[in-house]
């Protein structure tokens, strides 16, 4: 079957705020780039970033980089490296200055310059106090954004494939990256895209959760092709969660709701949170929060038929204090929950949000993996910027605001790194000859296959098992369940089957083609998590407890390195943490603490 | 509406910024309620579903109000659905 080749000097896979900032860099410079994604731009997630990004420009206190580079190192627990930290906080005030004359509307000080606001962990001189570094437009920062890039793209050229899904890594022999297999949704074509430079920003999986504040679009796709390409996944068992999301549907509830008074009950509707933190009660720390709601689900005092969520109760506060100082509250409850918060509890869980993890990369956007010796040896051809990407910043957990300029500091840093690759002189190199082979066997397969599982079970079995096993608060016997469990609903997500056999936007293929990418994160994300035996960042195991030895339960004289799960075997190796900056003393280990 | 309309449609509705929109507008399509639709109004969901996130999703929460009574008729159906 002979399929259609396109060529380009660079193929990048997602129009979101990395994949959009690469594109700029390398439209700009002359070279003839492609962007393909699942749906228009200005509708990916990025979208949904409403708290803003950090700079240390210091227009409304005094600031500067090392502080932010201080926070960033400390909220990552100290697994992120030292020299990518310090490139992120460095780069910083230039990726937003950059964006406000792309035409980013900021909000402003009355004397026209870019207001900063204080966001959480974000400090002055080394963690004293907290400082005005979060640049926002209103709450609308991630739209803004995208909106001020794809113009500027558009300007340069870009050539936008718009509802187009990429389908498979291309590699060859060598182990170079050539491009990717993708499919026109409209058309159900499968097409080639030849590129000199694949760039990869499809952002993160936050849907291998049953309970996720991620879009139903971030289904990992660039994860699962890097992990079928064999290139191994950085970090994976970091995922940051939200105490109460709405069970079930993961839209959040913001925490101003215990600060009104809200209190959070089990089955006996208890108000458990006494018996874990007898003075601050519902108004303790997320992290302290989220884990009792996990212990008490776990421990069979949960609500539902399935005993897994809590109930989160405001019926007891006055009808118009709520509709004042909670706007939106009540109109979630109706709408995500069927619950009128003002006569019923709400059902709530611990949500997933971010995914520190990812595809490896050095500071400079290259894709690196293990070969020959060298765990950081650069995959040649292909670079990756934003939450797909383990840089890695966030370490074990990341800091607010970090994640928009994570993704503009690196999908600038892959592009221009792309560009000096190509302008060094390489020519395409020849696509293997099974180049489509894999790809068109998979999509032959999910048409052909009878008695095949359905894709809705098979997702809701890999949520269910990733949020009961893997989730907020972790238990050492429910993570070795867990992979058992999540390896079985491997085997049938590999045993797929679709009704609708259609060529034109068959939605179910889609998903079903999601689904393999997903399974792919849920399993390095389970095996990676029972693996690391302490405490640390947004991995908190019950057996690694807060001890005088293991302050938080974290053991740096073992756990203080970089897990890589490699999909070919399901096995794991470790690579240590980079914690020398490139020119500032590094910042020393001590325990975390707020 | 045509089967590939209808599939595009679908796609632009199961695939928003934000998670919100993702669940409601899902919901409203596979729950039936679309198919209930007649012409014009499928239309009218057509083009409130082409709107950007923020602001479709003010006007389902009633943060922001529409003049178009085609196109408010739609939205309180969305709004109940």
């Amino acid at each position: 079957m002979s399929i259609p080749v396109l060529k380009f000097d660079a193929v990048i896979v997602g129009a979101g705020g990395a994949g959009l900032r690469s594109a700029i860099q390398l439209s700009e410079a002359g070279l003839k780039t492609a962007v393909l994604s699942k749906v228009f731009p200005t509708r990916s997630h990025t979208v949904a970033a409403q708290g803003g990004v950090a700079a240390s420009l210091g227009n409304s206190e005094e600031d500067h980089w090392t502080w932010h580079m201080y926070d960033t190192v400390k909220g990552s627990d100290w697994l992120g490296d030292q020299d990518a930290i310090e490139f992120m906080c460095k780069k910083a005030n230039e990726v937003v200055v950059e964006l406000e004359h792309y035409g980013m509307p900021f909000d402003r000080t009355d004397d026209g310059k870019i207001y900063q606001r204080p966001f959480g962990g974000h400090m002055s001189n080394f963690g004293e106090k907290p400082v005005r570094r979060s640049c926002a437009a209103a709450d609308r920062t991630g739209h803004a954004m995208l909106h001020a890039m794809y113009q500027r793209n558009v300007k340069a050229n870009t050539q936008f494939f718009v509802e187009w899904m990429a389908l498979d890594l291309i590699r060859d022999e060598e182990g170079h990256v050539l491009g990717v297999t993708a499919m026109e949704m409209e058309t159900g074509q499968v097409v080639i895209f030849h590129a000199r430079a694949t760039i990869f920003a499809t952002g993160g999986a936050g849907r291998i959760f049953y309970s996720s504040t991620n879009a139903f679009i971030n289904t990992g796709d660039g994860l699962g092709m890097a992990a079928r390409a064999g290139i191994p996944l950085e970090d994976m068992e970091f995922w940051q969660f939200h105490p109460t999301g709405v069970a079930g549907a993961g839209v959040l509830i913001t925490e101003g709701v215990r600060g009104e008074g809200g209190i959070l009950r089990n089955s006996s509707k208890e108000r458990f949170m006494e018996r874990y933190a007898p003075n601050a009660k519902d108004l303790a720390s997320r992290d302290v929060v989220s884990r009792a709601m996990a212990t008490e689900i776990k421990e069979g005092r949960g609500c539902g038929v399935n005993k897994d969520y809590v109930l989160l109760d405001i019926t007891h506060l006055d009808p118009a204090t709520i509709m004042k100082r909670l706007p939106g509250i009540h109109e979630i409850g109706i709408q995500f929950a069927g619950v009128d918060c003002l006569k019923e509890p709400l059902p709530v869980v611990p949500t997933c949000h971010y995914q520190m993890g990812g595809i490896p990369t050095h500071y400079s956007g290259r894709v690196v993996a293990p070969k020959n010796g060298d765990v950081n040896s650069v995959v040649p051809g292909f670079y990756a910027g934003g939450e797909c990407a383990c840089a890695s910043v966030h370490g074990a957990n990341r800091l607010g605001t970090n994640s928009l300029l994570d993704l503009l500091v690196f999908g600038k840093s892959a592009g221009d790194s792309a560009v000096e690759d190509l302008k060094a002189g390489k020519a395409h190199r020849d696509l293997p000859k099974d180049v489509a082979d894999k790809t068109l066997a998979r999509i032959a397969a999910l048409d052909n296959r009878k008695g095949g599982a359905n894709v809705h079970e098979t997702r809701l079995a890999m949520q269910r098992t990733m949020q009961d096993h893997a989730g907020v608060f972790r238990f050492g016997d429910m993570l070795k369940q867990g992979v058992e469990k999540i390896l079985e609903v491997e085997k049938a997500a590999r045993q797929l089957e679709i009704k609708d056999k259609s060529m034109a936007w068959n939605t179910a293929r889609t998903e079903a083609l999601e689904m393999e990418n997903l399974i792919e994160v849920a399993k390095a994300t389970m095996i990676s998590a029972e693996a690391r035996k302490e405490s640390r960042g947004a991995h908190v195991r019950d057996d690694a407890p807060d001890t005088a030895e293991f302050p938080n339960g974290r053991n740096d004289k073992e756990w203080l390195k970089h897990t890589l799960f490699s999909p070919v075997d399901n096995t794991i190796t470790y690579k240590p943490v980079n914690m020398q900056p490139q020119t500032v003393e590094p910042v020393a280990l001590k325990t975390r603490s707020y | 509406m045509d089967r590939a309309d209808y599939e595009r449609l679908r796609w632009r509705c199961i695939r928003r910024a934000l998670l919100e929109l993702d669940i409601t507008l899902t919901r409203f399509l596979d729950g039936g309620e679309f198919e209930k639709l007649n012409d014009d109004q499928q239309q009218a969901f057509v083009e409130l579903a082409d709107m950007e996130d923020y602001d479709l999703w003010d006007l389902v929460t009633g943060k922001a109000e529409i003049d178009d009574p085609r196109l408010a008729q739609i939205v309180a159906l969305i709004r109940k659905s």
